[in-house]
């Protein structure tokens, strides 16, 4: 190949030939990797608009199935739209950073990272891309899932306020999962796997108030139920979006999300540099 | 002689396999250095140590006076790597790929564009700046991958098998380019298992054979340690009757074809002589066989020029 470069040094050439001065990799400052990363994982999703378009679709149609066929059965008066909406914006919340999963192991297969991990970068800037994109395409699902159970007759008796925090707290309940799926994403041997344990994850929220309350549950079910994280995240979002009585669920909801985040990113940049370096 | 890579007694275990067992390396600055050696060798444990990627047991190393082990982050800015696997995102294009790495290395937005644009034109991938990377052949990936490795100007190059699956124009473009890159100063330390590629390209050869360096040198001095010319016998079909490794002289040369001449092959009707240099495939050969094979140790002990054999 001819390259269109000029090289100035003749082409006969002695292995002790004096090198020009050679730069140094510079060190990036700031947040400039994570921008960086962002976008890249942000261009990944807009390249894949399959995937994007199922997530949304898919938790709609699980809203719209949970709201017609279980919630006929469950209450014909239809109400049931109004006690299951939080339920399916964690599963759908569920669902969609499970991708998340799957998009990290994928990237931990291909040779890119460990281009990245010859790099003088912060380890986990690669995992925070995948985890903010994950987080914004998530809260746009939720928004449609709320909007498309407004249409079916959810009747919420939030005020703007509420919304504001019923969103924060679900912002920050998809990062706590997702940064939980993206640890699991590096800890898993490959993509398949990841999204087997993804799988797992989602069964949570059945195991939760979020489609019968707990109290239907059988005795031994009962303080499983009670306790696991997502019970405390729903009865939040409940209590904001229909004014259900919020008790201590707020804050033991705030602790769960903040622990699962910090576990999960210490986690995931202690894998990232232990174990990244698998083919 | 300035050294770019150093090593000294370098030693991984995983497991049970001992895939490295002390072994030793100087790469002296601006050269091209290959490490030769069969699959599993410990050709990309080397890499993987060098470039910070695995933690050595035992044993030091330094690139360009930056200790892997205490220094990983200085090491790191030294170095770039193009590894065994395709170290390209396939999800974006060529240019998003190369403005990524840019700005992961420092640069602006506007510089790491500038910096894409040459490396494109530099590399013949214009016309595919725009495509997703998926859509590459093989040869266009690679030299994607090692455009990536180019947006800054570090001094130490690793290459980890970089031609492996390509054809043979592909694998002959880069090997252009390598050298340009050497010629204006880059050192590159290179894996690979094929022997025209280290003889082709490389100033020195390292042949890696059960986690240690079995040789060392530049090839002519390798092939120099299997000895001089070979005197074969071939029958009518062309295959290979008897072999003899001579030092290359006039006088060896006549005793060989004499010896020939007596011995019962020679009367084999068709029968040729034929006398051809060593290869480095010989070498190669001699040295990682394990036992001592006769007809190249004999030839290497009467050669004279026995490399050190650590």
């Amino acid at each position: 190949m001819t390259t269109t470069t000029t090289t100035t040094t003749p082409p006969a050439r002695t292995a002790t030939a004096a090198a020009p001065p050679r730069a140094l990799r510079p060190r990036i400052r700031g947040t400039v990797a994570e921008r960086v990363f962002v976008t890249r994982s942000l261009l990944q999703e807009l390249r894949d608009p399959e995937a994007l378009l199922m997530a949304v679709v898919l938790p709609v149609m699980l809203m719209l199935m949970f709201t017609f066929i279980f919630g006929q059965a469950i209450d014909p008066s239809g109400g049931y739209v109004d006690y299951v909406v939080p339920g399916i914006i964690l599963l759908c919340a569920g669902f969609g950073a499970s991708s998340t999963a799957v998009s990290v192991s994928r990237d931990m297969t291909t040779g890119i990272i460990e281009r990245f991990r010859t790099m003088p970068l912060r380890s986990g800037a690669v995992l925070t891309g995948h985890v903010i994109v994950s987080v914004i395409r998530n809260l746009l699902a939720t928004a449609v899932v709320i909007g498309v159970a407004l249409l079916v007759g959810f009747r919420p008796s939030a005020t703007a306020l509420d919304w504001l925090a019923m969103f924060g707290v679900v912002a920050l309940y998809i990062l706590a999962i997702t940064y939980l799926f993206a640890a699991i994403g590096l800890a898993a041997s490959s993509p398949e796997a990841a999204n087997g344990y993804g799988f797992i994850l989602l069964f949570l929220p059945y195991v939760s108030s979020a489609f019968v309350p707990v109290e239907t549950m059988p005795d031994w079910l009962r303080p499983i139920a009670e306790h696991q994280p997502i019970t405390p995240v729903i009865e939040t979002i409940r209590s904001f979006l229909v004014g259900t009585p919020l008790g201590s669920s707020g804050w033991i909801a705030l602790a769960w999300c903040l622990g699962i985040v910090l576990v999960a990113a210490v986690w995931g940049a202690w894998l990232f540099r232990r174990k990244a370096g698998r083919r | 002689m300035e050294l770019a890579i150093q090593a000294r007694g370098l030693r991984k275990r995983y497991g049970s396999t001992e895939v490295l067992a002390g072994l030793d390396l100087a790469v002296p600055t601006g050269s091209i250095f290959a490490l030769l050696g069969p699959n599993g060798a410990g050709k990309t444990t080397t890499i993987g140590i060098l470039t910070t990627l695995v933690r050595a047991d035992a044993g030091e190393a330094t690139v360009v006076g930056a200790d892997v082990r205490t220094a990983p982050g200085e090491v790191q800015r030294r170095i770039a790597l193009t590894g065994q696997s395709a170290a390209v995102d396939g999800e974006l294009t060529a240019i998003e790929n190369l403005v990524m790495l840019g700005r992961l290395s420092g640069l602006d937005r506007r510089q790491a564009r500038a910096k894409a644009a040459g490396l494109l034109a530099r590399f013949e991938l214009e016309g595919a700046a725009k495509r997703r990377v998926s859509t590459f052949s093989g040869g266009m990936r690679r030299r994607l991958d090692l455009s990536l490795s180019l947006v800054v100007d570090v001094p130490v190059l690793f290459l980890d098998e970089p031609t492996t699956g390509l054809d043979t124009r592909s694998r002959q473009e880069l090997w252009a380019i390598i050298r340009s890159l050497a010629d204006a100063g880059t050192t590159v330390f290179l894996t690979t298992q094929y022997l025209e590629e280290a003889d082709r390209l490389a100033d020195r050869i390292a042949v890696l054979d059960h986690g240690v360096i079995a040789a060392e040198g530049t090839a002519a001095e390798l092939k120099a340690r299997v000895g001089g010319e070979f005197v074969e016998l071939r029958d009518a079909d062309g295959d290979l009757l008897r072999e003899i490794p001579t030092d290359g002289s006039v006088h060896a040369l006549r005793g060989a074809i004499d010896e020939l001449d007596r011995s019962e092959l020679g009367a084999v009707p068709g029968a040729r002589i034929g006398i051809r240099r060593p290869s480095l495939d010989d070498v190669f050969l001699a040295i990682t066989a394990g036992g001592t094979p006769g007809r190249t140790a004999a030839s290497a002990a009467r050669s004279g020029e026995l490399l050190e054999t650590k």
